[in-house]
């Protein structure tokens, strides 16, 4: 009985401290719902920022690049679909299963097999690892049709830039390669792996016009990075087309004429500076930049004596040689200090101070006026009006035609050449102007240099009345990003008299085409084509009294790096200039027979292709060559 | 009898029940916020596997299936067969306990499971039953002058720090804690002092720098990246981060339910199991988690008028023992996800994807309807019918 009351106080007790526990953990409760409140309301902007950041990704899609075409629309530069086989390591069953399989299909070498297993352990297991790149239609083909057989194997595609036209145009064209350190600008596509960015050339030059604007993606990726689902897209813009001056039929047929020399030839539009061949040789494949160089093929190329990765149309400098006998004609005229009719006797050499000075003809030209001097490049004629006008004023009208800087033409790398002149001779080489050096110079030796673009241009702008026309490759006005039509030149007029230049001109249509030019055996024959020229061979060795006397050495019985180097410069067709020609042919031997035959075949191709176009009458529509 | 008992129904004044009067007991209620809970869990490891029933939502129902018919069968059985066999099932627990110890399966980074071929067991989670059920056979039989006396409070003693250290060695910090906690509400509720508890907690402030020592290094990490978890975001901080930034941006309503991308894209960890009350409240904001307490609180309030109505101490005891168990897991759960304690593996119940809690909740509530069941039944303190 006791027991009974006692259970009642037992029970009135345990519903009392129950009430206790029971408010207690009703508390607790409170407080949950309180954190709850203040998480899911008080702070919800807060998180759903921190949930968006952990959960979208944003990626940068890149446009494709613009194409670079030549002057009738055919592809130089365009973007290939690069098929590559790639492997999900999640997806396969084992790495090996699947590489036998696909083994059965297409090649795949040990080395590969060896590096896939690498890449596999290194990376998380739904990034895809490349098998193999640059696969053919045929093998995308295979491996499709055998996809339900190869698990984890995808087949992606990306771009890259090709160069369907391989060596031919390389120089002008550059090419492409990874963006690096201290080349970074603001361009987000920068940041993107694998982009890449025009290194030389043109690539270089109108770069960001052929890069286009980039587009953004909006992933949701897990925790592990990987992509769920786009969840917004934004196109970008492709890259502009790039439409060259360059003809590459004829740019072709420069590059076979001049063979295996170590060559540069320049043609140009007198009127426009439209740059219709530009070849420098020997040449290289800008593929194998993209693709990657070996070892080996990198030494052939940047030790090879030839120098096939210069632009030497651009940035070969050159002794001009006779071909420099232009300017100090035009100069001395200008300044009339002579007359055309004006005879110097040539005997072989002549005498200035103590010092002989020799014609390259031993026996000597005899009495020359302005039209015969040129013709026979009779270096004691200049040699003498050289001396009479003045060292300054030929200077003067070389630098007028374009000499001793860079032309300014829309490539990289462009160098300036030498004009010297006294105050350039005292800072340099710390000495005072002889006046032996003034014969020397005026005959385009000495320090005088130019580049193949300098002596078209030179010639361009003889051939044009005396108009400042600067050489350029690309059709249109591009600026940063934006591409306009080219408005029609008006170039500057360089204020010399059409007589002084029509005399000179006389003097280089005696050059080759009257008997006895120096550059007869390569003139036109075709009517109305008639090109007018003016040979050079540039010494680039001194010849010492006792060789002369024993009897100059022919350049084939010198090595190749002593002999002279063959220069030809010419407008055609002599009725009607339209088009000029610079020939350099590196320790090519005479001008007169290894580059004018050259320029003359070259000169006739172009003047063909002239006449063709104008039977087409309509240039016919580009081909749509853009590939995505 | 001396006394009429005066507020005794007439057909359960009975020291035996037939098993119809006992179905005819059962608290279908009780039964339905239990299943409603357990909806909701389903729905949730549903929408955890991306919409689909494997692999935990389809398991998870069968495993409440059966967790139901183990709870109504517990709940058929007398409860004093409960009393007299709670020291042997304390017993049988312990050498369990011990026998993970000595060679249990390594699970986790912890010794919890022990493989007796077809089941895995948390012998941690039948500890939780039976020393509950031992503390209330001990205390029902305690008057309370000897309540009153520090000796008799010495073998209860033993009996929760003996299994507690040798959980907090496996080392499981959360069910040791759960197991002092649990049995400190039961020495409360049988009446012990307050004081008493006062010195037990001071003495324990005391022993936390001792404590300490005894941490694994993980724990050690776990309280204190709670204490500033911005420390290491992306380290052992990033539980506790990606779960508060899951939970916080689901806001008042939530994202939809299988639209919460924290935790369908991974970034929320063990989203199945120990964080699934984030999912739920990422994918039903606010106003869905407070849903969800709010049934907790409802299956707290059954299990406290149980414990009230009940005539012998013994049930008192038992039921509030089970309800203060299950509100110390869903308390610690919600609260750690939600930052306000430390990490510790205590899964949410009838919710988290896993089968021994589950069962051995469900045996828990399966006694609280015993209790109530048979809440008219008067107990001797041998466990007897008190004739």
């Amino acid at each position: 009985m006791a027991g009974m009351y006692h259970d009642n106080d037992r029970s009135k007790m345990f519903s009392r401290r129950a009430l206790i526990l029971a408010g207690g953990k009703a508390t607790l409760i409170g407080a949950l719902a309180a954190r709850m409140y203040y998480l899911q309301v008080m702070e919800a902007d807060k998180y759903t920022v921190l949930a968006e950041d952990n959960r979208i990704s944003t990626r940068l899609l890149a446009p494709p690049r613009g194409l670079i075409l030549d002057r009738n629309g055919i592809a130089m530069a365009v973007n290939q679909h690069n098929y590559r086989v790639m492997l999900v390591a999640e997806r396969s069953p084992s790495l090996d299963y699947t590489l036998d399989a696909l083994a059965r299909i297409i090649a795949i070498g040990d080395g590969e097999r060896a590096r896939i297993h690498k890449e596999a352990r290194r990376r998380r297991s739904f990034v895809p690892i490349s098998v193999r790149e640059n696969l053919t239609w045929e093998e995308v083909a295979r491996v499709e049709v055998n996809a339900a057989d190869l698990p984890g194997i995808i087949i992606d595609v990306g771009q890259s830039r090709h160069y369907p036209l391989e060596s031919l145009g390389a120089h002008i064209l550059g090419y492409v390669s990874a963006v690096s350190e201290n080349e970074l600008t603001e361009d987000p596509l920068e940041e993107l792996p694998g982009f890449r960015i025009g290194k030389g050339g043109v690539e270089r030059i109108y770069d960001m016009a052929l890069r286009g604007r980039h587009g953004t993606s909006s992933v949701e990726v897990n925790a592990v990075g990987r992509v769920i689902r786009e969840l917004e897209r934004k196109e970008g813009e492709p890259g502009a087309d790039l439409n060259l001056t360059l003809d590459v039929k004829l740019q072709e047929y420069a590059a076979q004429r001049l063979g295996e020399e170590s060559a540069a030839v320049v043609v140009m539009d007198i009127h426009t500076g439209d740059v219709i061949v530009m070849a420098s040789t020997p040449s290289f494949d800008p593929n194998s930049f993209n693709r990657g160089l070996t070892g080996d093929e990198w030494k052939d190329l940047s030790t090879n004596p030839r120098s096939p990765l210069s632009n030497k149309a651009i940035a070969g400098q050159f002794a001009p040689g006779s071909t420099f006998k232009l300017m100090t004609a035009l100069a001395a005229l200008e300044g009339r200090d002579i007359t055309p009719e004006m005879r110097v006797f040539c005997s072989g050499h002549m005498q200035l101070g103590s010092i002989k000075f020799h014609c390259w003809k031993k026996e000597g030209h005899g009495a020359q006026d302005l039209i015969s001097g040129i013709k026979n490049s009779c270096d004691v004629y200049f040699y003498e009006i050289a001396r009479r006008t003045g060292y300054e004023k030929i200077a003067e009208m070389a630098k007028r035609f374009g000499l001793g800087a860079p032309t300014g033409v829309d490539l990289p790398n462009e160098r300036p050449g030498l004009i010297p002149d006294k105050a350039w001779k005292k800072k340099i080489l710390k000495q005072g102007w002889y006046p032996g050096e003034t014969l020397v110079n005026a005959i385009g030796q000495g320090y005088v240099t130019a580049t193949p673009i300098q002596l078209a241009t030179m010639v361009a702008r003889l051939a044009n009345g005396g108009f400042a026309v600067v050489p350029h490759v690309a059709r249109d006005q591009i600026a940063d990003k934006t591409v306009r039509p080219r408005s029609n030149p008006v170039w500057p007029n360089m204020e010399v008299s059409r007589q002084s230049l029509t005399l000179v001109r006389r003097g280089m249509f005696a050059v080759s085409n009257e008997p006895g030019g120096t550059a007869y055996k390569a003139r036109i024959t075709q009517e109305g084509m008639w090109l007018s020229g003016k040979t050079g061979s540039a010494q680039v060795r001194r010849i010492t009294m006792r060789e002369r006397e024993g009897g100059v050495k022919k350049n084939d019985q010198l090595p190749w790096k002593e002999r002279d180097h063959a220069l030809f410069v010419a407008y055609a067709p002599e009725e009607n200039p339209r088009y000029s020609i610079a020939v350099v042919v590196e320790h090519g031997g005479g001008g007169s027979v290894v580059a004018a035959p050259i320029a003359r075949d070259i000169l006739v191709e172009v003047q063909k292709r002239d006449l063709a176009r104008i039977a087409e009458n309509a240039p016919g529509a580009a081909p749509d060559l853009r590939r995505f | 009898m001396l006394r009429p008992m005066p507020r005794m129904p007439s057909r359960l004044n009975r020291t035996e029940m037939s098993v119809r009067d006992k179905i005819w007991q059962i608290n279908w209620s009780l039964i339905a916020v239990l299943s409603a809970i357990a909806g909701i869990g389903f729905a949730t490891l549903y929408s955890a596997a991306q919409g689909s029933l494997e692999p935990w939502a389809a398991k998870q129902m069968v495993r409440f299936a059966i967790g139901i018919g183990i709870m109504i069968s517990v709940a058929m059985v007398d409860l004093r067969f409960w009393l007299r066999n709670a020291y042997i099932l304390y017993a049988v627990a312990m050498v369990l306990l011990v026998a993970v110890e000595a060679k249990g399966t390594v699970g986790m980074g912890a010794q919890r499971w022990i493989d007796i071929g077809f089941i895995q067991l948390q012998p941690s989670e039948i500890m939780k039953i039976a020393l509950i059920l031992s503390l209330s056979r001990y205390f029902h039989g305690a008057s309370f002058q000897e309540i009153g006396r520090p000796l008799f409070l010495i073998p209860p003693l033993i009996m929760v720090f003996a299994p507690a250290a040798l959980v907090l060695k496996q080392p499981d910090l959360g069910t040791a804690m759960m197991l002092v906690m649990s049995s400190g509400a039961l020495f409360f509720m049988a009446g012990v002092r307050l004081w008493k508890f006062v010195l037990v907690i001071a003495g324990g402030l005391g022993a936390v720098p001792v404590a300490w020592q005894f941490l694994r290094e993980y724990q050690k990490k776990r309280v204190l990246i709670f204490l500033n978890p911005e420390d290491d975001p992306l380290g052992a901080g990033y539980h506790i981060t990606q779960s508060k930034i899951a939970l916080g941006s689901g806001g008042m309503f939530g994202k939809g339910y299988m639209m919460g991308t924290q935790s369908r894209l991974n970034f929320l960890p063990e989203k199945q199991t120990d964080f699934i009350f984030t999912m739920f409240a990422e994918e039903w904001g606010m106003m869905g988690g407070l849903v969800l307490l709010g049934l907790y609180a409802l299956l707290l309030a059954f299990g406290y008028a149980i414990a009230m109505r009940c005539r012998s101490q013994f049930g008192r005891l038992v039921a509030h023992g089970i309800t203060t168990t299950f509100f110390l897991y869903f308390f610690i759960n919600t609260a750690m996800v939600m930052g306000l304690v430390p990490v510790v593996g205590v899964p949410l119940p009838l919710i988290s994807y896993g089968g021994t809690a589950m069962l051995s909740l469900l045996f828990g509530w399966g006694l609280v309807m015993s209790a109530y069941i048979h809440r008219d039944v008067p107990i001797s303190r041998r466990g007897m019918s008190d004739d």
